[in-house]
């Protein structure tokens, strides 16, 4: 894992507990595209599970993440896809 | 948030007030410049919906400002009868498990589902 995605994880983490915590770099898929860097860590999918997803519809659980991860989308993070999940709703 | 007297927010009021199902992507429905958008475009394809889409690549004002519109930090972004629905996961989910098909309906927005 890149500095960025490192720096993710961690807020992630202390922001949610997770029960399960993926950050997948797919990068290397959107190459060439807009907002592509060269150095990658610009395109992500994560997929998270935890308690505080609870109870929230969809927008409102992105909105969380978004929130969590507000300086990475407004500096290199080009693109974030999610899927965000609470325990019972994990599989 | 949106926020009186931002003419960019009135002018994105206007746009989202302005067809019952307005995306707001980057290139247009024929030629979307983006993967989540072009995503976007194929799941109101399938449902047979008619929507308007508005570019944000045209105008680099409109792109800043349909994030705060909406405090949402991406595109695509879809508005059913000028609500947020949410961008390319949600809509995604949403076709998958038939909500966007029941939404529609529920707005009396017609598809012709196949």
């Amino acid at each position: 894992m890149g500095r960025v995605a490192d720096g993710m994880m961690a807020k992630l983490r202390a922001r949610f507990q997770p029960s399960r915590l993926e950050l997948i770099d797919e990068s290397a898929r959107h190459a060439g595209h807009a907002g592509a860097r060269p150095d990658g860590e610009s395109h992500f999918h994560l997929i998270i599970v935890a308690e505080a997803f609870r109870g929230l519809g969809r927008v409102a659980r992105q909105r969380l993440v978004h929130t969590c991860l507000a300086e990475d989308l407004a500096g290199p993070v080009h693109a974030l896809s999610m899927e965000t999940r609470a325990p019972e709703e994990a599989y | 948030m949106r926020q009186p007297n931002n003419p960019v927010h009135d002018r994105i009021s206007q746009e989202v007030g302005d067809a019952p199902v307005v995306l707001f992507m980057k290139g247009t429905p024929v030629f979307p410049q983006c993967g989540f958008s072009a995503a976007v475009v194929q799941v109101l394809s399938a449902l047979g919906v008619r929507f308007k889409g508005v570019d944000v690549l045209s105008d680099p004002s409109l792109r800043e400002g349909i994030k705060s519109f909406s405090d949402w930090p991406t595109i695509p972004q879809l508005y059913v009868k000028g609500e947020f629905v949410g961008g390319c996961d949600i809509v995604r989910e949403m076709y998958q498990t038939g909500e966007l098909a029941d939404l529609l309906k529920t707005h009396g927005i017609e598809t012709q589902a196949a």
